[in-house]
């Protein structure tokens, strides 16, 4: 009887704390599960607004559009963070923002904003790259895959497992990667070759990168995966035993990457507009742009944010990506993916 | 003498005082969601609803879906109660030393997270699995023998291993209280042991193994993780289906028309179900289980358990096992690395996990993570219970009535939704005060309590329809109000199913991960969700967290339920 009674207890202490307590104002943040921050970094925010940030996530980034279009006019939050390039049409289409012509867009260059009405803000952006085992390459002699069209190659047959763009984030960005580079006509010549060198899919990154990828700690059969550019230098940061060099390393030629931007933007409907604003300019601010590398794994849009050595040192980075416009990926996605099954799934 | 009460509600209305709580719960955090989101899914549609029908009509790709949707539900749920009736018979009618730790292992699968069960086949099965390793080695092969990944073998696996314990547990708890004399008598009368089985035992079953089956089928239908992680690109279930038309192709309306459809499946079926259960259940003389278990005396009766535990341990725990032996070794030093490491034990990776080393404002140790686990489950389970024995009494005690016929095949139905539908639902309606609960912690057990009430009352209806009504009957002419006759007659005699109820609403909460990825606030996590956190990021060290990690929800999952086992309900237990 007293358990059921400590339970009731526990249930009902779990409704009080989701009442808004009185004191400092609250200032809604809603992201996708990916995001991290500092601590000392918010507390400093809240302490310099007073006021307490509560955060909310809302699952992967797909997942928390769809709450943010569905909630529009009435938010969950002020401010949403996590619509991506691959997204970003659907969340103007849906218009979900209210613009702000924040004074810090000033310092960050002009191939990061893609909305013109700054309704959607960049924050920060990652490259999905192919990793491969470096490893693999120096025991059997081999030559590292340099550009994409490599991989058609008979050396490297079996050697690939991608995700699938139906499914996966980086799944899809590496297919729009190929679009990219071989343009709409000639991505799908390249899958077909892929295809017949034994490309293997499967349907999330974990699988891929864990389980198939021969690089990382799983062990799979396979030293080739698509994975992130700032993949190899986290398996230095979280190794398991102190590394000198990353066990992987990512192709990064012109055209072989796709670069993923992340946007933010307050939320139509917002009651606590001052707040949003500060928060976004906090976004762009060194402060936050600084800690966001080594939190969430992608890479400042503010060029004066100083990167951690350890990434200069371990990291290479794409000098030119493959472009594929937001307009054309939201006109073109269904048909694309409808195209890519056809050819290397059927 | 006070007037005898009859033990039944006499009126309709005894019956809806029943229902009032479970319905009213349905209607705000289900159906009102749920007509929400088609509501908008399908006022979107440009060309009304005619457009994504004639899509679900035309599409050979949707017909696929359907029929593999169907097909590989149905012999998962074979192969299931294939695995689970042995180990039910074992578990039901045989007394022997471990048997609660043998229920509680059997049962850490159900609430195992689907990325976690992923990496344990894989560790076992996978293409540098330990057995294709084996099998290279033994006959000097060049490549692995067994293909896993991507394979429909690997779905139907999972789903045996996921829910094997279903079976286990709602058939094992009313096998034990069958009466054993029947059987004896059919072979007293010259029946073989095979025609007993197959004439007097099953039937006697019925009632159990068709609530278990349809919980199985149902859990199988709506597969979401496995499907897409285990089974590969090739494979797609309505669900996951309903998954892409939504997040990836924000084709909202299509979505609706399949979820609709998922919904009529699941409706079907429980209204056969239903029709099914009313004919096969007979009111039996159920005994406790200190009357209907015997001690394995004889050495072929030790064998044959022996065998029947070894089977089900292996199956369900091995992979299990080897993750967690993972998590405590560490990792050799390969991998284009001259630095030599020996390998050996280590507990560095559960170190780790109380280190914040990021100062992330989102970082939870592991003492966090359980305590936020076990609040939910706990909240899950008391509501669970609350919602579910009402809704289980009237269920049993008026079988023939309208309500009852309506409202059973509707208490399933949250168990065959679309949890993407529901999740979005939520967002839509509960927006506005008095229930403005879009950005509160509390519907994440109101969520798990949806998935765990059906099993609630599913649990408790076969044995409460089973008592006879003449014990209630006397009770009542004896004097007992309708209170005192479900403590002192109904109570008692399915005191284990409640027990049973509550270890599935504890599992089901534990293990959730859709709808708390969605609501939980990310300063707390719950376990599932800091692991899917770590098993999201590069590198050996969260690699070996996550399998840390995984290992500690595993040890809480058994000791929940071994603390559950404890319990006595209404102060008499098992008698």
């Amino acid at each position: 009887m007293f358990r059921r009674v400590s339970f009731l207890w526990l249930f009902g202490a779990l409704l009080i704390a989701s009442c808004a307590p009185p004191g400092p104002r609250v200032l809604r943040v809603m992201t996708h599960d990916s995001f991290a921050v500092s601590e000392p970094v918010v507390s400093a925010f809240e302490a310099e607004h007073n006021l307490t940030v509560q955060f909310l996530s809302s699952g992967d980034a797909g997942e928390a559009l769809n709450k943010a279009i569905l909630s529009a006019g009435n938010p969950l939050a002020d401010v949403f963070y996590g619509v991506d390039n691959t997204f970003l049409s659907r969340a103007l289409t849906e218009n979900i923002f209210e613009p702000y012509h924040s004074p810090l867009l000033a310092e960050i260059p002009d191939s990061f904003k893609l909305d013109p009405t700054d309704q959607a803000l960049p924050v920060d952006y990652g490259d999905v790259c192919l990793n491969y085992d470096r490893a693999f390459f120096t025991e059997h002699n081999l030559q590292p895959p340099q550009r994409l069209e490599d991989l058609l190659e008979p050396e490297y047959r079996g050697l690939l497992v991608v995700e699938n763009p139906a499914s996966s984030s980086p799944g899809l960005a590496f297919l729009l990667a190929t679009v990219g580079h071989f343009g709409p006509e000639g991505f799908l010549p390249y899958w077909e070759g892929l295809r017949q060198n034994d490309v293997l899919v499967v349907n999330d990154w974990g699988t891929a990168y864990n389980t198939e990828f021969s690089g990382s700690s799983g062990r799979g059969p396979r030293p080739i995966v698509v994975s992130y550019g700032s993949s190899p230098p986290f398996e230095v940061l979280y190794s398991a035993q102190p590394l000198e060099q990353p066990p992987t390393a990512a192709v990064v030629s012109d055209g072989s990457c796709f670069r993923q931007i992340e946007f933010v933007g307050i939320l139509r409907g917002t009651h606590n507009r001052d707040l949003a604003e500060a928060w976004v300019d906090f976004m762009l601010s060194t402060t936050f742009q600084e800690d966001m590398p080594l939190q969430m794994y992608v890479f400042p849009v503010n060029p004066n944010a100083r990167l951690d050595e350890m990434f200069t040192r371990t990291m290479a980075e794409p000098q030119h990506p493959a472009v594929v416009s937001p307009d054309d990926i939201a006109a073109h996605r269904e048909a694309w993916i409808q195209a890519w099954t056809e050819t290397v799934l059927q | 003498m006070t007037t005898p009460h009859r033990p039944r509600p006499k009126t309709a209305l005894g019956s809806l005082a029943l229902w009032l709580a479970p319905l009213t719960f349905l209607t705000l955090f289900y159906i009102y969601p749920l007509a929400g989101i088609l509501g908008v899914s399908f006022a979107r549609s440009p060309a009304g609803l005619a457009a994504p029908l004639r899509t679900l009509v035309t599409s050979p790709h949707l017909r696929g879906v359907l029929g593999f949707t169907f097909g590989q539900a149905a012999l998962s749920t074979a192969l299931t109660l294939l695995v689970g009736l042995p180990g039910a018979y074992l578990l039901a009618r045989f007394e022997f030393r471990g048997k609660s730790l043998l229920r509680a292992l059997t049962g850490i699968p159900f609430v195992m997270p689907t990325l976690v069960v992923a990496a344990a086949f894989n560790a076992l099965l996978g293409p540098r699995g330990w057995v294709n390793l084996g099998l290279m080695q033994a006959f000097g092969l060049a490549e692995p023998p067994i293909e896993f990944v991507n394979t429909l073998g690997a779905i139907l696996l999972a789903h045996v291993f996921y829910n094997t314990t279903i079976v286990l547990r709602m058939v094992g708890d009313f096998w034990s209280h069958l009466d054993p004399r029947l059987s004896g008598a059919a072979q007293t009368l010259g029946a073989n042991r095979w025609k007993t089985l197959w004439r007097v035992t099953l039937p006697l079953l019925m009632p159990a193994i068709a609530s278990a089956s349809l919980l199985v089928f149902l859990f199988d239908f709506t597969s979401f993780g496995v499907v897409l992680i285990l089974g590969g690109p090739r494979f797609a279930t309505l669900e996951v289906e309903i998954y892409r038309q939504t997040v990836s192709l924000f084709n909202l309306p299509l979505a609706a028309v399949l979820s609709l459809l998922q919904l009529a499946c699941t409706l079907t079926l429980t209204i056969l179900y239903t029709r099914l259960a009313s004919r096969l259940t007979r009111p039996l003389a159920l005994k406790p289980p200190s009357y209907t278990q015997r001690r394995l005396l004889t050495r072929p009766a030790r064998l044959a358990a022996a065998g029947a535990t070894a089977l089900l341990l292996l199956l369900l725990t091995s992979p299990l096992a080897a993750l967690a032996a993972r998590s405590f070794a560490r990792l050799d030093p390969e991998r284009g690395q001259n630095t030599p490491v020996a390998a050996g034990l280590t507990l560095d990776f559960y170190r780790e996990l109380s280190v914040n080393r990021r100062l992330s404002l989102f970082y939870a140790s592991p003492a966090t993570a359980i305590g936020v686990s076990l609040a939910y489950a706990s909240a899950t389970v008391i509501l669970a219970l609350a919602l579910g024995m009402p809704a289980a009494w009237a269920l049993a005690y008026r079988t023939q009535t309208l309500s009852t016929r309506v409202f059973d095949p509707l208490l399933m139905l949250p168990l065959g939704t679309s949890a993407v539908s529901l999740g979005l639902g939520f967002i839509l309606v509960l927006g506005r005060p008095p229930l403005d609960l879009r950005a509160s912690p509390v519907l994440v057990p109101l969520a798990h309590t949806l998935v765990a009430f059906p099993f609630v009352v599913r649990s408790l209806t076969p044995g409460l329809r089973s008592i006879r009504p003449q014990l209630r009957q006397a009770a009542a002419t004896l004097g007992a109000g309708p209170f005192q006759v479900v403590r002192r007659i109904d109570l008692p005699l399915i005191g284990r199913a409640v027990l049973v109820a509550a270890t599935f609403a504890f599992m089901i909460s534990l293990g959730e991960f859709g709808a708390t990825a969605l609501i939980a606030r990310p300063e707390y996590p719950t376990v599932p969700l800091a692991i899917y956190r770590l098993l999201s990021r590069p590198g050996a060290l969260n690699y070996g967290q996550a399998l840390a990690l995984s290992t500690i929800l595993m040890a809480v999952c058994a000791g929940g339920m071994l603390v559950i086992e404890r319990l006595r309900i209404a102060e008499v237990g098992e008698f």
